[in-house]
């Protein structure tokens, strides 16, 4: 006879999650408790092997903490405002392009032609040919952007092809595949020539490109929910777009647009590659000035637990405040992509 | 009079303005998509094209002067077939072990293919990721011979396939569990979702101390294994083991969360049904549950691959790219190769990166995720 209903796990199974939860759960907590620990240990501590609880086998001290805000303190707070501007910046600025153009491609019908992408990208490569050949830019660029709608006009109108709101939206979340690191040299020169290397501009630029598909694929899916006949009586009451946008659908959307600021603001703030690249000493972020402490004196892991703290409070705060949001986000991100 | 004239000119202007208004009314689908158009062309595209051409030139040094020379396919043909080809590609080595794995995977997948043809399924996206797969796994196999050398491709490779794998199991162990509705999962799910939000640099600087066998917090284990004074950052694998674990602890919570959502979709009759009817455990995962998780499963692989392709931090900071080149990824062997102004080869190898990706991807999309999602 069995012992036990069979949907109703045993107790021993319940002890068996149980157990296998609290490991894994210390698994995760272990690394941070320890980053915790260390940021209250004297150097000696550090280095003479290893000690785990506060009080019972080491005095605990806030000099680390006092030799970050005091000696490091403004190089700390420079760059702790860099990346709170930075990140809070690029993700308002995705938010708000990646919830037009989803918006857009959840409302309207595009009918972008064949021919006229084929022409554009003729005459790109016409520009960079000429660019190559020695002709100043700007006159390569309106030599090719004149041909282009010459081209657009006559020759474009041929090719009646034409792709749809999918083949956009697809477009869009493609762009996600390109690596960072292919795109982010020719950035460099850019802004190089516009003088804004090592500033905050050409970082909120930057990260609002490389985060906007994940905006707008996640916008996307939310407006696709949001149902449309309010908007259609506000459109017959004579509301214009814009005004149904920003005073009817925005609101019905406001989930969504969390969820995908989250994310996005995260992503902005833990980013390292394009910050490397891109910024020295004036717009340097948290991650780069973390990086570079243990340049100089060998790592004082002191310190470094300390700064590393400071950098990853506010997001594991937003983190554990707003765990449904983010979750959302990533489901949405992940499922219906 | 006096009343009159002011009126005039504002009435033109609330004439222009309606007149703008509509336009912008009619145009209104273009305004709405094109500032995000634009960023992407001007920050995605163009720089793309940019790359193409940075990737044919060469920097040179003359007489406290640079200059740009146009080299064509100097940098490519460097990293695949001269002097840097150990660097990215790695040296292979020849036996006769490595052959047999690779007929072997070759029957199995020629196997596969016969299968689906008869099936009616088999594509020609089928054949392609086919032989990509033999491809790699020949680039990957002849550099595990002894005597052989890894290149970042390898190290790349791994941290992708052997870190989604990993992820994936351990993500879908961990959603079963929590899956459960016990009490106090909700703690748990909090919990496991920390690691996404946490700065890689800060999670690289944590494995730095958690691999030290002599003075981090797992040292008694090390004592105990008789490891202690072994150095996991001076042994090659021991150096990509723990970037491989770093990146895992961060993004398991994805998977996790992902797969958690997809088994709480599942229609609880369904599992409950084959309870009834006995199915074990294993069999109730196996032929109810499994099914039900087959189209996130597929989609979160992909993402994550692509993701992983793109890895930087955790080998940068963890072990700066070492010993030697062993935890190179594709992308820091590009920085690398930036930081000493060597723009052509860095350039050249992100499309050779852009490339790998856009090929994986276009064939799993092709080839794996309609059946998948059910709808080959």
């Amino acid at each position: 006879m069995r012992s036990r209903s069979p949907l109703r796990p045993s107790w021993l199974q319940v002890a068996f999650t149980y157990v296998a939860l609290g490991i894994s759960a210390i698994v995760v907590l272990f690394p941070l408790y320890w980053v915790v620990v260390t940021s209250l240990k004297l150097p000696i501590e550090v280095f003479n092997g290893p000690f785990y609880l506060p009080f019972v086998d080491f005095q605990p001290s806030l000099h680390a903490w006092q030799y970050v805000f005091n000696v490091l303190g403004p190089d700390v707070k420079r760059a702790y405002l860099n990346t709170a501007t930075v990140a809070f910046a690029s993700a308002i600025l995705t938010l708000f392009l990646g919830a037009f153009a989803a918006y857009g491609l959840t409302r309207f019908e595009y009918r972008p032609r064949v021919g006229a992408i084929l022409s554009f990208l003729g005459c790109l490569a016409l520009m960079g040919v000429l660019w190559v050949l020695g002709t100043p830019t700007g006159v390569a660029a309106l030599m090719a952007l004149g041909l282009f709608f010459l081209v657009l006009q006559t020759l474009g109108r041929r090719f009646r092809r034409s792709l749809g709101n999918q083949d956009v939206a697809f477009w869009m979340i493609s762009n996600r595949i390109l690596p960072p690191v292919v795109v982010v040299i020719p950035i460099y020169l850019l802004f190089q020539q516009l003088g804004l290397l090592d500033t905050r501009t050409a970082l909120i630029i930057s990260y609002t490109a490389v985060n906007l598909p994940i905006a707008v694929w996640l916008m996307r899916d939310y407006f696709m929910g949001v149902p449309q006949d309010v908007e259609e009586s506000a459109q017959i009451d004579g509301a214009s777009r814009y005004r149904i946008f920003f005073s009817i659908v925005l609101p019905l959307a406001a989930p969504g647009l969390v969820a995908t600021f989250l994310l996005v603001l995260v992503f902005a703030w833990n980013e390292y590659l394009v910050a490397l690249f891109l910024s020295k000493a004036n717009a340097q972020t948290m991650p780069l000035l973390v990086s570079a402490m243990s340049g100089t004196r060998g790592t004082e892991w002191w310190y470094m637990s300390v700064v590393i703290l400071i950098m990853i409070l506010p997001v594991v705060v937003m983190a554990i405040l707003l765990e449904r949001y983010i979750e959302r986000g990533l489901i949405v991100g992940a499922v219906k992509g | 009079m006096w009343t009159i004239r002011p009126q005039a000119p504002s009435d033109q202007r609330g004439r222009a303005e309606r007149s703008l208004s509509a336009w912008l009314e009619r145009k209104a689908g273009l305004v709405f998509l094109l500032p995000a158009v634009g960023v992407m062309l001007g920050f995605a595209i163009f720089p793309l094209l940019g790359s193409l051409y940075t990737s044919l030139i060469r920097l040179r040094f003359s007489g406290g002067q640079t200059e740009l020379g146009f080299v064509g396919l100097a940098n490519y043909r460097r990293l695949l077939v001269g002097s840097e080809q150990a660097h990215l590609l790695g040296r292979g080595g020849d036996a006769s072990w490595m052959w047999a794995v690779l007929l072997f995977l070759a029957l199995l997948l020629a196997w596969g293919l016969v299968r689906r043809y008869r099936r009616g399924q088999a594509t020609g996206w089928s054949m392609a990721g086919g032989v990509l797969a033999l491809t790699l796994a020949w680039l990957v196999l002849s550099r595990l011979v002894p005597g052989s050398l890894l290149g970042t491709l390898q190290t790349t490779l791994f941290y992708v396939f052997v870190g989604t794998a990993l992820q994936y199991v351990l993500g879908l162990w961990l959603a079963l569990l929590c899956a459960e509705r016990l009490p106090g999962t909700r703690f748990f799910r909090v919990v496991f979702m920390l690691p996404l939000a946490i700065t890689p640099v800060g999670i690289a600087y944590m494995f730095r101390m958690l691999t030290d066998t002599s003075k981090g917090p797992l040292q008694p284990i090390w004592a105990g294994l008789g490891l202690q004074g072994f150095s996991w950052v001076n042994d090659p694998w021991g150096a990509r083991f723990a970037v491989l674990i770093g990146d895992t602890w961060q993004w398991t919570p994805f998977a996790f969360i992902v797969l958690l959502a997809a088994l709480q979709s599942i229609p609880q009759e369904q599992v409950e049904a084959a309870a009834v009817d006995g199915a074990t455990r294993w069999q109730t995962f196996r032929y109810v549950i499994f099914p039900y998780l087959l189209p996130a499963s597929a989609t979160l692989v992909l993402i994550r691959m692509i993701e992983g392709f793109k890895i930087v931090d955790l080998p940068n900071i963890l072990t700066n790219g070492g010993p030697g080149t062993a935890t190179e990824s594709i992308t820091l062997h590009a920085y690398f190769a930036w930081r000493t102004l060597d723009i052509g080869t860095a350039a050249a190898l992100g499309f050779i990166l852009l490339i790998l990706v856009l090929l994986f991807s276009t064939v799993y999309a092709r080839a794996l995720l309609p059946r998948a999602r059910g709808e080959a």
